[in-house]
């Protein structure tokens, strides 16, 4: 008869209290991120490229090699890291204000020149850190502080599904939409995580996973509030899966 | 029997535990930490029915609950 602990917190987690908001799901994508390294082993020759937002204090988080992008080029950054330190493994963690709005381009072109880095992509389709500004992903109709009727599609146009988009160039190998809002989507997540990863491991391009996560704050919600809200409008705009698998899984 | 500690420094209130627990035993206590958030609890009455699913554990964003197992022979599978 031994005590287990189940879902073990990883090691690659640092010990300390985060400064996201109650309910935030960044700590849970740390978390997950850092269990899916751990698995494979890689927390030793891992390098991470930080972006700008409420993930930017990544570095305090993950015990990792990271360096800190400016807003917006973490894909470029990770490009530079990954072809001088080809025996790297490299990884950006970007939100939805800094991957699809200022390093929009970044991301594309990497995406296209299927560098073999991973990206992992939170969105929560708001700006966070700055106080809950619309955002690229901003859903049709949802406040911001800069859309406080509600986004418009004609003046404003409709969200951005990045995975779809990322999924369509040529030089991905994997991309995928995910959430968390659920034990269900959790793993999935993990899921996801771990094939995007995985795409630059076995040199197949470039991997991608766009993470669906609440930000309880700015949407002006209880954290049980906001998961609701992931279920009932954001997947039905963002589809749930993968989009390119080329894996062969 | 199972253990479930709370890290109550960590803890931020946020009560996702609460919806995911599969016995509903998790509640809202009346205490503040440090923080100054209300920190998360299980009655002592309550901790028998719970069934170490960890499901808890898995959706604290803070990692502030730490469920342990007695396991006998087989242990289950990590995810």
């Amino acid at each position: 008869m031994t005590e287990k602990i189940m879902f073990p917190k990883p090691q690659v987690l640092a010990n300390r209290p985060t400064h996201y908001c109650p309910g935030c799901h960044h700590g849970l994508a740390h978390k997950l991120v850092a269990q899916v390294l751990e698995e494979l082993k890689l927390p030793e020759k891992t390098i991470c490229v930080g972006s700008i937002g409420c993930s930017v204090f990544i570095y305090n988080y993950l015990l990792l090699d990271t360096i800190e992008a400016p807003h917006g080029r973490a894909p470029a950054v990770a490009t530079g890291v990954k072809r001088a330190r080809p025996d790297k493994f490299v990884f950006t963690y970007q939100g939805d204000g800094d991957l699809a709005a200022i390093g929009l381009a970044e991301i594309m072109h990497c995406a296209n020149r299927g560098e073999r880095v991973s990206v992992v992509f939170v969105n929560n389709t708001i700006y966070g850190m700055t106080g809950g500004q619309m955002a690229p992903t901003t859903l049709v109709g949802q406040k911001t502080t800069t859309c406080p009727g509600g986004r418009c599609k004609d003046r404003e146009g409709e969200p951005f599904k990045m995975a779809e988009i990322i999924g369509s160039l040529g030089g991905t190998a994997y991309a995928a939409r995910t959430a968390l809002n659920d034990i269900k989507n959790i793993q999935k997540t993990k899921k996801a995580i771990k094939l995007a990863f995985r795409a630059q491991l076995e040199d197949k391009g470039f991997g991608f996973v766009e993470i669906l996560s609440s930000c309880p704050t700015n949407w002006k919600m209880t954290p049980l509030q906001a998961n609701e809200r992931i279920a009932k409008e954001m997947i039905p705009y963002f589809p749930l899966g993968e989009f390119k698998n080329t894996l062969g899984e | 029997m199972s253990k479930v500690v709370f890290l109550e420094e960590l803890c931020k209130g946020c009560l996702l535990c609460t919806q995911v627990c599969s016995k509903k035993i998790i509640t809202q206590s009346s205490r503040f930490n440090k923080q100054g958030y209300k920190v998360v609890e299980i009655k002592p009455e309550d901790l028998e029915k719970c069934i170490a699913c960890g499901f808890c554990s898995l959706v604290c964003p803070d990692s502030a609950i730490v469920v342990y197992k007695s396991v006998e022979e087989k242990e289950p599978e990590n995810v």
